[in-house]
């Protein structure tokens, strides 16, 4: 039981796959202006993660290792193609605002790296669960970017009003920057430096360590 | 003319792949340590999106529009849901020709480009040149600019990036920003200074 936890948890703080792996980056940054777009795209790559890891384990044994990446994607596109048809049907206006960051759940590298790592090695249940795992790893930081964008941002959660806008007679200025590409880049930089302060055993090692100034000042 | 230098232009510093779409951002945060192998990547890129967005272009139109093979004696048929799979099974193929057409014929190029090339397939940047040139609608012409112009904007960022983190190396970073967290936010700074294109109407 606590095999099947760790499976789910690990990847959420201690083993996230975007703050620790360097994985599935750049769909975290574009869809994370507000959080019904994030919310949507996490409930995606989820889906997408678990189910392909569950197909590429049960195929497995029967790939050969010289074509495995091609087997691999067609399985990912076609989960892909799935998906983006059901959002369409779906949810059409939230479709039309992830445009091309459905398509590009194909080149997520959470799930091709998942699959290449985990389930090309493990049996259908663990790697269902763990693509489960890395599907929440990955929804967590982008809620987190989501909230403060949106919040911040636009003074809005899920486009209810939070802070009443200086527009609408509210109190509250919003900050653009929060809604153009280049602050994503600092909140999850942030959010990198907030996990590794609790976390120190994910700390990278400097390249140089500058000396400590041993010479008494010139008087 | 002026139409493609304008969206050669746009395709390379306002809207610059890596920097206003975050694409390609895996490679593009994993290979930058050093400027010469992100120059070598940043070139694979360029030459793949060169290739593949005006091929799958023609794909588009003659295969999976709807009513794209009237040619065929088809006007009713609509295949685009299976663009995603067509887009990227190209992407492979290329990708893989060419490693082979480069280890055959230009072996100099192959050990310079070699080890990138299996990357590309699953880089972003790639896949999106395609997705957008579909939801933009651009013909043949514009989509093989385009890609140059893409890979060309991908190729800049990533290499400027290997500069800031070579000399960054002797700096002195808090602990828990060192190596990924203040790559992240030098890379918010130089998507800043590319936003000052934005202004920039040809």
């Amino acid at each position: 039981m606590s095999e099947i936890r760790d499976m789910i948890v690990k990847p959420i703080i201690s083993n996230n796959p975007i703050a620790l792996q360097i994985l599935g980056v750049c769909s975290a940054l574009a869809v994370t202006t507000n959080l019904k777009t994030a919310v949507v795209m996490t409930l995606a790559v989820m889906i997408v993660t678990a189910f392909s890891n569950m197909f590429v384990s049960m195929m497995r044994n029967h790939m050969p290792s010289s074509i495995r990446i091609i087997c691999q994607m067609t399985i990912i596109a076609s989960l892909v193609i799935v998906v983006d048809q059901v959002l369409k049907a779906v949810a059409y206006d939230t479709s039309k605002q992830l445009s091309v960051f459905v398509g590009l759940i194909i080149t997520n590298c959470i799930v091709m790296g998942r699959a290449e790592a985990f389930a090309m090695k493990n049996p259908p249940i663990p790697s269902f669960l763990d693509g489960i795992g890395n599907g929440l790893g990955y929804g967590v930081v982008l809620l987190f970017v989501g909230f403060i964008r949106e919040l911040f941002g636009a003074g809005t959660l899920f486009g209810f009003e939070i802070l009443p806008l200086v527009t609408n007679d509210g109190w509250y200025m919003s900050n653009g920057l929060l809604l153009l590409p280049p602050s994503a880049f600092f909140i999850i930089g942030g959010l990198i430096w907030l996990i590794r302060t609790f976390d120190t055993s994910q700390v990278e090692a400097p390249d140089f360590v500058i000396c400590k100034n041993s010479q008494k000042e010139a008087v | 003319m002026e139409a493609y230098i304008s969206l050669f232009v746009k395709a390379v510093f306002i809207e610059n792949m890596a920097l206003s779409f975050f694409l390609g951002m895996c490679t593009f945060l994993a290979i930058s340590k050093k400027v010469q192998t992100a120059i070598g990547l940043g070139v694979a890129v360029i030459v793949v999106l060169a290739i593949t967005t005006p091929i799958n272009n023609l794909l588009l139109n003659y295969l999976l529009k709807e009513g794209a093979l009237a040619w065929a004696g088809y006007p009713d048929v609509d295949l685009s849901f299976l663009g995603y799979i067509s887009y990227i099974g190209v992407i492979a193929a290329i990708v893989q020709i060419l490693e082979m057409v480069l280890d055959k014929y230009f072996p100099a190029l192959y050990n310079a480009l070699g080890v990138f090339l299996p990357l590309i397939t699953v880089n972003c940047a790639i896949m999106g040149a395609a997705l957008f040139m579909v939801e933009r609608d651009y013909n043949f012409a514009e989509s093989a600019v385009y890609g140059v112009g893409a890979g060309l904007g991908w190729a800049l960022a990533i290499a400027t990036l290997a500069g800031i983190r070579e000399k960054l190396r002797y700096s002195d970073v808090p602990a828990g920003l060192q190596g990924l967290g203040i790559t992240f936010i030098s890379v918010g700074l130089m998507a800043l200074g590319f936003m000052s294109f934005s202004g920039v109407q040809l």
